[in-house]
Formats: structure tokens, sequence, C-alpha cells
């Protein structure tokens, strides 16, 4: 518990990032038109590819004679990579379709 | 220095994606929106391989690091941009399976090195010890439930699996979460090294859990499953935000989390299921407990060429699109149809369930795909003003969001979701490849009316042909 509260206290600024986070989150969503739904969950999909951050710095901080970790961090790092451009690319493509008319 | 700029790098990022995701709400800017998120996120990689530190010490292994950045670029770019567009929720799916099982991978990195302390007899040592092993824990089950479910998810959407559920499912799949959680929370405060396979025994649950959760939901809540899988993907991310006190994960995480959520309620709403009863997954799944149809009378068969007769002469049509129109690849043929009335003076709109096809929004994309024009698509309570107007509705392989039991008959299963009121215009043509029931696994009333008339087949094939008898009517 005393583990739990101090590491509260000492990153209070993420805790005020998740919070505020959370309600800007849902405000943005709230006023889009059903139309654009499959696209912003897409886009969304495409966004939390930034674990791909988390899988480069891992791959990085690897020693060079851990296997396990090396082999996971680059399987890390291509299945994330798969998440952002896949997620964009598609994302991007659908929206073509939409511009088009405009 | 290198850091202090890494530090505006994901700042920049970090705004980029609140941008991003607001201006993707709006159909002027949203196209922008996804370059600007993507310019964003290019930023925060390229950043994060060419300026990070850790006590000091920059990041090794850059030929790794460069071809895996390689390889998942090379075969997403090609997957997005190959495959078809009725297959894009499946793709989704995928792609945030892949999200959460990069997380998970995270996790049990970071968790090998965090177990060199322990068998090190260290733990003191470490800086916040068990906060960091609960944040691996949440990244780890959270990460491995969604990249389970989503794959689940992506199979049962192209065909590959199966609906799934047995007696007791439910009860079954609780306690395999409380044994999930149970064993991470024990873990949490014993992990000696003679238990670190109960590390693992975690991470094999939680795949497990993952499958199960997805396995017995029927199609037509996997818009909402995948939703939801997609903040808990976000969810995941904004734990490797605080792993490694990074503010672009954290932001972009925990956006796509809240707002990844709100949007899993928005489409509950919309089909008047509660979350929870999604989540324990039941109905969906229960396509065998269709109502008999025995006693509902005889439905009426239209030909082709009356079918074709009745558009051409009608003043208004409205088009109700739904999962069959995906299926058949049939936009193009359908915005045919659209134009070929036009010069007949016919006036065609298309009447558009928010939850029509397998995501909300399907219908629009595909039809957007067609060149269908933004203008003529007309959300549901518009169309619903229109009906009565409407001499010939046309239903292309549209069931559940057609059908009049929603409002009348409070024993059924989607009692009480909005549907499109298609019986208040003056004639009705349904085509359906059968008689089948619609995914909710029930039985249409609509179809047994007598100003109905249905036009059995494919839908492409059907439009075609409809197109040559207009053609020469």
């Amino acid at each position: 518990m005393d583990s739990l509260l101090s590491y509260i206290s000492q990153h209070v600024e993420m805790i005020y990032i998740v919070v505020l986070m959370i309600f800007l989150g849902i405000e943005i969503i709230g006023r889009v038109p059903s139309v654009l739904h499959t696209p912003l969950m897409s886009g969304a999909n495409a966004i939390h590819g930034v674990v791909i951050i988390g899988a480069i710095i891992v791959m990085g901080k690897a020693e060079t004679d851990n296997y396990l970790a090396l082999v996971l961090g680059f399987v890390a790092v291509i299945l994330g990579t798969l998440n952002v451009v896949g997620g964009f690319v598609v994302t991007d493509r659908m929206l073509e379709m939409f511009k088009k008319k405009k | 220095m290198g850091l202090s700029i890494l530090t505006v790098c994901y700042l920049i990022a970090a705004v980029t994606f609140i941008l991003g995701l607001k201006m993707l709400s709006n159909p002027a800017t949203a196209r922008r929106g996804n370059l600007i998120a993507a310019g964003g996120m290019a930023l925060a990689i390229a950043g994060t391989i060419f300026l990070y530190e850790n006590d000091g010490r920059k990041l090794g292994n850059y030929h790794w690091i460069v071809a895996g950045l390689l390889i998942g670029t090379v075969i997403g770019t090609l997957t997005a941009k190959r495959v078809k567009m009725t297959a894009m929720p499946e793709l989704v799916s995928l792609f945030n399976g892949m999200g959460g099982a990069c997380a998970a991978l995270i996790s049990i990195i970071e968790f090998q090195h965090l177990s060199h302390f322990v068998t090190s007899g260290n733990t003191t040592g470490y800086s916040n010890f068990h906060s960091t092993l609960l944040i691996i824990f949440l990244g780890l089950i959270i990460g491995s439930v969604s990249f389970a479910g989503s794959m689940i998810a992506w199979g049962k959407l192209s065909g590959k699996v199966k609906d799934f559920a047995f007696g007791g499912q439910h009860i079954i799949n609780l306690v395999m979460l409380v044994v999930t959680l149970g064993v991470a929370g024990y873990l949490m405060y014993s992990l000696t090294p003679s238990n670190y396979f109960l590390f693992y025994l975690v991470f094999v649950l939680s795949l497990l859990y993952g499958i199960f959760f997805v396995l017995p939901i029927g199609g037509a809540d996997m818009p909402v499953v995948i939703s939801l899988l997609n903040s808990f993907t976000g969810v995941a991310a904004a734990c490797g935000g605080f792993l490694y006190d990074n503010k672009a994960m954290l932001t972009g995480g925990i956006l796509v989390g809240a707002a990844g959520t709100l949007l899993t309620i928005l489409m509950c709403r919309a089909m008047n299921r509660s979350l929870k009863n999604v989540l324990i997954g039941s109905f969906g799944g229960s396509t065998a407990e269709a109502v008999e149809a025995g006693d509902q009378g005889p439905i009426k068969e239209i030909s082709l060429t009356d079918a074709a007769m009745v558009m051409a002469y009608a003043k208004k049509v409205m088009i109700v699109p739904g999962y069959g129109l995906a299926v058949a690849q049939a936009q193009h043929a359908c915005h045919e149809l659209e134009k070929l009335l036009n010069e007949k003076d016919v006036d065609v709109q298309y009447a558009i369930h928010p939850v029509a096809g397998r995501m909300p929004g399907h219908m629009n994309v595909l039809l957007a795909e067609a060149d269908v024009d933004y203008d003529k698509l007309l959300e549901m309570q518009d169309a619903n003003d229109q009906f009565k107007n409407t001499d010939v509705v046309l239903v292309l392989g549209a069931n559940d969001v057609v059908n009049p039991a929603a409002k009348t008959d409070p024993s059924s299963p989607i009692y009480g979701m909005p549907v499109l009121d298609v019986e208040l215009a003056k004639t009705i043509i349904v085509n359906k490849r059968s008689m089948k029931p619609g995914y909710a696994g029930i039985e249409n009333q609509l179809f047994f009316q007598p100003k109905t008339s249905m036009l059995f087949g494919d839908a492409k094939k059907v439009l075609q042909a409809l197109l040559t008898e207009i053609k020469n009517a």
C-alpha cells in the first residue's frame, strides 16, 4: 500500500494525464457522426499503436546475448509496426473514399 | 540536449494524437486528422530511435529495430492496401490484435528484466518494485486478452471461426478471469524464483480468457467486441507509458482507451444491449433458438421483371443496405441502379442504420467506395421521416435492422432496438439469399406482410439483372 501511494505521489503528473485524457477522449468521441465511426475506430486503433515505442525501447535495451529478449523484442517491434502502419493506411484508404465527393 | 528534444517530440506526438482524433470526428477534416496523427507517430518513433537514452546509454541493436520496422511497414502497407473494403472490419481487428500482442510481449521482457532482481534477492534496490510488477501484469493480461480476442473476432468475421458456446461457459469464463487475477495478485507479493512459471500461467490463462470471451459472442455483437478490444489495447499501451515514464504512450493509450470505451457504449445503446450482456456473452450465439415461422403466413415472391417495373415507375425509392450487400460486393451495382433510376426521374436515397453491416459506418464506407453521393445517405431518423412518402423500399441483405418486432414484440431479443420503419412505405422489396434469419437469429415479420415481396438471390447478381431489366423497360 505504501509502495503504491509513494508511486502515485512520484507519478502524479502521469495520473493527471490519465484523468484528463479520459475526459478528453469521451468529449471528442461524443460529437462524432455515426458515418465516421468505422474510420474513427480504425484511426484510434492506429494511435494505440504508439505501444511500438515501448517495443523499440525494450529492443534497444536488450543485452546482445539475451536471445529471448532479442527475439521477443524483435517480434514486438514487427507487430507494433503492423498496428501503426496498417492502421493509418487503412484509415486513409477509408477516408480517401469519402473525400472524392466533397 | 538530445533528451530534451525527445521530450518535445513526445509532446508534439501527444498533441497530434488529440488533434488527429478530434479532426477524425468531422468528415471535412478527417483525412488530414489521420495524416497528422500519423506524422506525430512517425516523429515519436524516429525520436525514440535516435534520441532515447537510458541512464546515459543510447539504445543498441539498431539493425534489429530497423529490420523489424521495415518488415512491419512492408507487410502492414501491403495488407492494408490490398484488403477489400468489405473485409475492413476484420482487418481492424487483426491490427488491433497485433498491438495487444506487442504490449503483452513488452510485459514479458520487462518481467524477465525484473526477475533478475528477484533472483539476486535485491528487490529493495529496485525502486517501485511492486508498482512496476502491477503494471507489468496489467499490460500482460490486458494485452493478451486483447490479442487472443481480436484474433477470434478476426476469424469469426472472415468466416474461419464458428460461433461456439457450451453450457456454463459464463461461469467458466468468470472462474478463469478470477483465477488469472488471483494468481497475478498472489505473485505481486510473493514472487520468488521458484514460482516464475506462474507468471507464464497468467499469460496462458489471459490468452485462453480472450479466446473464450469472444467465442460465444455472435456476429451481431462483433463491432461492439472489436471496439471494446480496441480500447483494451489502448489501456495496455498506456501501461507501457507508466513503465517507461513515457507521456506520448500514456496520452495515446488512455485517449484511445476512453474514446473506445465510449464508442462501445454508444454502439451497445444503438442495439439496445447492455454492455454487461455483451461482456458475459449471451444471445448472439444462440441462433438455434430461432422462432418458428410456421404460423406467420405465406411469403410472396416477386419476379425480376416486376421488381424492375415497380422501381422504374416509382417516384421515390429508398435503398436499405445491409450485410448482404457487403458480402456480395454489390455496392457498385447498387450505385449503377441508383444512377439509372435517377435518369428515369426516380428519386433514390439510402437509409443507413447505424449498425447495418458488421460495424458502425460500414455501409457508409462501402457506398462511398462506389462513389455514392454523401448527401444521399440518410441517417436513421431522417430516413424514418421519409418512409411514408416512399413508393418502394429496396432492402438489400439487411434483416434485423428492419425488423418491426423490435417495436412491437416485447418478447423479441431485439425489442427496443431502434429500427428503420420500412413498413411505412407503399411497397417493400426484400432481397435476401434465403429465408435464413439474420445475425440475431430471429424471424422477421416484415417478410410476411402483404406489401412485402421477396426477391431471392445474391445481391450483386440480382442488382445486375435488375439493371438489365430496367434498361430494357
